[in-house]
């Protein structure tokens, strides 16, 4: 579903990224660890090309991320076919940015209805569905500032699946909220894994990551140190850096 | 104990002394003329305030104002987009548009727009630079010109004024947009487009109505400000406007200090109604914002009640 090659990035003379691989099959589930500022969000951002990459590739679901090959030459797209290629990816992020001047219920039908132009009734349907299932059918007519933080987290995640995603990505979904508050968001994120949903999870519960996780990577310095199974790479590490930042973090 | 506060006592006795001071210089001094404001102004039967010319003359200003402030926020919007884009040429003109009419007087921009038609004889939509490329391929009196007026015509004191106007509003309300748009969190941007709104959707939908909330109030200053602006169009010159119709009437009469009152009545009701306006705007923007604060006073994981 996913393959990332040899990815670089640069903010001006800060290389953040070094040449990231990586590969998501279809229905995994794939969290990425590591210290603060080793590039995770970059490397997320990149996915969606909302960042562009220096160098090396992003597919998504075969598609070449941004780019065009055309006579072994890379083209970038147009604005609007990267708006069309991140229509099938959902992102979740760290300080949930819903929109504030729209109700929940906006908030969730706003893409569908806009970018896909699909019918709003059938949309509403789907919308009110979706805010059920992670909890908030009560919540429908609310403005996100009337929501604690992992109701409005809940309802980005609702927000982000009414486009039908292949691939949901997550930046430390949960590092914003209150420790009580973590546990309903964790939820629902298992609540999709278990659908098959893809998804590549930047996070610090490591407790997720091994129970959710099928593979874990582990990022520092900008590139990927550790790789394998969560309970593998968590349980006995081979590297001392992943060693160090887990004996800090469990 | 009540708690005392004899500062405050102390004020309003002073406030309230020269609250009545000024009550009694209006009611009493007859220079005032309130006859000649409301009644009649001796050779007519209404007063100064509702004669003809000048009612006429306050639809000219509010005429003004209303078009300069639409052409001014629209143009202002375009102006502060085109600011922020990536691409440094429109950045750049964006910038130069509004360093030239921050820096030009309003009054001097009037009078100068009023003398602009000495520059041409006629203006009109074409192709650019018809008479020069006809005179190039040997034909003389080229005319691609699809329509066209008189310079003059078009650049009456109405429409001059109002372009002088306009223009220098939209340099201020660019500005202005500008704040807005940067007052706005980039997550909100950075969501909308993760999600395949195009760039313009992103504007639309999601930057500008948050922006609106930053843009509004000094948006209300500013047309507040163009209403009592428009009295600088006397000197392009357009008659069609409240003071200088006021002012005919006081030089025809000899009578001032009425006149004068009159004057500040009409601009103080146009400004309540339009500071009415505003708070209803500003209530429109703030959906979804006001309700933060009221729900804060509820503790975490208490639900209130719902319908
Ligand atoms: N837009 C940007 N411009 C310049 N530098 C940036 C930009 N975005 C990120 N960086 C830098 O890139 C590095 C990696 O940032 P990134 O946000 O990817 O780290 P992270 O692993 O997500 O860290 P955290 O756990 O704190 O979120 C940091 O040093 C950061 O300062
Ligand atoms: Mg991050």
């Amino acid at each position: 579903m996913v393959r990332a090659e040899n990815v670089h990035k640069s903010f001006g003379h800060l290389e953040v990224l070094k040449g990231v691989d990586l590969e998501v099959r279809a229905g995994e589930v794939c969290c990425v660890l590591g210290p603060s500022g080793s590039g995770k969000s970059t490397f997320l951002r990149c996915i969606n090309h909302l960042e562009k990459v220096n160098a090396g590739k992003i597919f998504v679901d075969g598609d070449l991320m941004g780019y065009r090959e055309r006579g072994g030459k890379l083209h970038e797209l147009r604005e609007k076919e990267v708006a069309a290629q991140r229509r099938s990816i959902g992102m979740v992020f760290q300080r949930f940015n819903l929109f504030p001047h729209m109700t929940v219920l906006q908030n969730v039908m706003e893409a569908p209805c806009r970018v896909k132009r699909e019918s709003k009734s059938e949309v509403r349907e789907r919308a009110l569905a979706l805010l059920d299932r992670v909890g908030l059918g009560a919540k429908v007519e609310n403005y996100p500032g009337q929501l604690s933080g992992g109701q409005q987290q809940r309802v980005a995640i609702a927000r982000a699946l009414a486009m039908r995603p292949k691939l949901m990505l997550f930046d430390e979904p949960t590092s914003a909220l209150d420790p009580e508050l973590v546990g309903e968001v964790l939820d629902v994120m298992k609540d999709l894994a278990r659908d098959g949903m893809t998804m590549i999870v930047v996070t610090h519960e490591i407790g997720f990551a091994r129970e959710v996780g099928d593979s874990l990577i582990f990022m520092d310095g900008g590139v990927v140190v550790e790789q394998g199974a969560p309970r593998e790479v968590i349980g006995n590490p081979r590297h001392e850096r992943t060693r160090a930042f887990l004996s800090k973090v469990l | 104990m009540p708690v005392r506060h004899p500062g405050r006592w102390a004020a309003i006795a002073v406030l309230a002394v020269l609250a009545a001071m000024f009550l009694h210089l209006l009611l009493t001094n007859d220079r005032f003329n309130w006859r000649f404001i409301f009644v009649s102004i001796g050779d007519g039967k209404r007063g100064v305030m509702f004669t003809g010319p000048v009612l006429e003359g306050l639809r000219g200003t509010l005429l003004l104002t209303v078009s300069s402030m639409v052409i001014g926020v629209a143009l202002g919007v375009v102006i502060a987009i085109m600011r922020l884009s990536p691409n440094p040429v429109l950045s750049w003109v964006a910038w130069l548009y509004t360093w030239v009419f921050r820096a030009v007087p309003r009054l001097v921009l009037a009078i100068l727009f009023g003398n602009l038609g000495i520059l041409w004889d006629r203006i009109g939509f074409g192709v650019p630079f018809d008479e020069q490329l006809g005179r190039l391929f040997g034909v003389s009196d080229l005319n691609l010109q699809f329509y066209s007026i008189k310079a003059t015509d078009l650049l009456s004191g109405f429409v001059a004024g109002m372009l002088a106007l306009a223009l220098s509003e939209a340099a201020y309300m660019a500005e202005i947009v500008r704040a807005g748009i940067q007052s706005v969190d980039p997550g909100q941007a950075e969501a909308a487009s993760a999600l395949g709104l195009s760039r313009g959707q992103v504007l639309r939908r999601i930057v500008l109505p948050q922006a609106m909330r930053v843009i509004v109030p000094p948006t209300g200053n500013e047309t507040i400000a163009m209403v009592k602006d428009t009295s600088l169009v006397a000197f392009v010159p357009v008659t069609f406007e409240l003071f200088f119709q006021l002012q005919a009437i006081s030089s025809r009469t000899f009578i001032v200090l009425p006149v004068l009152i009159a004057a500040c009545l009409w601009y103080l009701i146009i400004c309540s109604v339009l500071m009415i306006a505003q708070y209803f705007v500003e209530r429109h923007f703030g959906k979804g914002y006001g309700a933060t604060r009221r729900s804060r006073k509820r503790p975490v994981g208490v639900e209130g009640a719902t319908p």
